[in-house]
């Protein structure tokens, strides 16, 4: 059984210094009850590994926390959509570690899967070569990318069981399942929690032997609204 | 026509029926407005899709299904959602038959810069540099000077690079370049032009093709 708690309960897990990954694509399918709850903490020095960062506009998802300045590095492919990351970036209180979007995926991937390096072709002949290891597979050069592992995943699903399993919807499936194979303690937040049986086996999409916390986040349709009026103020709908 | 215009054109004669595209932002997505008749694509999307549609109106967006720049998208028949690793891996593993990605500069090697200007403009390479060593033929997309007419095709590239020699095609405002292993090949040229002013604004070496054409938009 995953345990259930308040997003207050389950946000006490994170720590100092720790090592965070959290899901989501500029936003969409982040944990941002989660998000919100670490940013009403006095929890700093904390190390973000996300494929992206936070959504453009205004402050919201990740964007929070370093707008508090909770966060002292980010690892990721991308920093543009986000000003808080990119004003500490370049004033130089915020550390950066671009990986290439695929690169990171897997490094993540690897780091959960018990894989001892990513070797990818991805940045051969680019500045992302500068400290790398090389090797040559069947006389094809790669660059060798060791795997990233995290402290706490922040995980967001659409429905989760009592036992963890999760329900992804749409395009938010994302970096869910890898995270959650990476961090010693996972945090799943859900759309609506449900009794065991009721996720058809068909439709798992992280096992929830991978699950430690479950916490309830906000409904579907709250969400709908929260992310309409956001699309619509960011002139991404019209 | 403005130049971002005649270059999304000219981007969307590239697409065959049945091709497997991801496009990057601006100009590559606006090339999907001018699809030529028949012409079907399956269009990628890194965050996770295969088979999106077009922007949903207002009030018919679902907040679990956007596209790598966060925006709302809709799936069409036909299409599938996966995770990321699955979504890099497709791209990687040379599964996307074109991508068409902006440029800051392009060289008669084939490289490409377009993700940081040292100083002044750093967002990181996000999905960019994946594609252009996993895409089975790249389009570079740039307008050919900047605005005081230097040269952004050049013989060697000056910002930091997206990827070495990887780039198959370029399309600019003023012509039409292919990277070919004796260099760049001179196909077409924009609206209006002759081949010499074409030449005379490139920095790169061109090889003159011997029937270089006007674009046809």
């Amino acid at each position: 059984m995953a345990n259930i708690q308040t997003v207050e309960e389950a946000v006490m897990n994170i720590k100092d210094g720790m090592k965070i990954m959290t899901a989501g694509f500029l936003g969409v399918g982040a944990p941002l009850k989660m998000i919100d709850a670490l940013a009403n903490t006095n929890v700093k020095d904390l190390t973000l590994i996300q494929a992206v960062s936070a959504h453009p506009g205004e402050t919201h998802d990740i964007g929070k926390l370093v707008k508090n300045k909770q966060v002292k590095k980010f690892i990721g492919a991308h920093i543009g959509t986000c000003p808080e990351i990119q004003e500490q970036y370049s004033a130089g209180t915020l550390e950066v570690e671009f990986i290439p979007m695929g690169t990171v995926v897997e490094c993540i991937r690897a780091g959960g899967a018990g894989l001892g390096a990513v070797v990818t072709p991805t940045g051969l002949g680019t500045e992302v070569e500068e400290g790398r290891d090389k090797i040559i597979v069947d006389g094809r050069e790669f660059l060798v990318f060791p795997p990233l592992k995290a402290d706490v995943a922040i995980i967001k699903g659409c429905k989760a069981d009592k036992l963890g399993n999760i329900l992804y919807k749409g395009t938010t499936k994302g970096t869910n399942t890898i995270m959650a194979l990476a961090a010693d303690l996972v945090i799943a937040e859900v759309d609506e929690i449900v009794e065991v049986g009721e996720i058809p086996a068909d439709n798992v999409g992280t096992p929830g032997i991978l699950v430690d916390i479950i916490v309830q986040g906000d409904s579907h349709e709250e969400r709908k609204k929260y992310f309409e009026d956001l699309w619509v103020r960011t002139k991404k709908i019209r | 026509m403005d130049s971002r215009e005649i270059i999304a054109r000219r981007i969307a004669k590239e697409f065959k029926n049945g091709m497997v595209a991801n496009l990057g932002f601006g100009m590559p997505t606006m090339a999907a407005n001018y699809l030529p008749e028949g012409i079907s694509m399956t269009l990628q999307t890194e965050n996770g899709a295969l088979r999106f549609g077009a922007t949903p109106k207002i009030g018919e967006s679902d907040p679990d299904v956007a596209n790598a720049g966060g925006a709302p998208i809709t799936l069409l028949p036909g299409a599938s959602t996966f995770e990321m690793d699955l979504s890099f891996a497709i791209i990687r593993g040379g599964h996307v038959d074109i991508t068409a990605l902006g440029a800051l500069e392009v060289d008669q090697e084939g490289n490409i810069a377009n993700w940081k200007i040292p100083g002044a403009f750093a967002p990181g390479m996000g999905g960019a540099m994946d594609l252009l060593v996993g895409a089975k033929r790249v389009v570079a997309a740039l307008n050919h000077t900047d605005k005081k007419g230097n040269s952004k095709v050049l013989k060697k590239c000056t910002l930091p690079l997206s990827a070495a020699k990887c780039v198959d095609l370029i399309i600019t405002d003023k012509a039409v370049i292919e990277v070919t292993d004796k260099g760049l090949l001179l196909k077409e040229v924009g609206p209006g032009l002759t081949v010499e002013e074409v030449v005379n604004c490139t920095y790169a070496d061109l090889i003159i093709s011997s029937d270089v054409k006007e674009m046809d938009i």
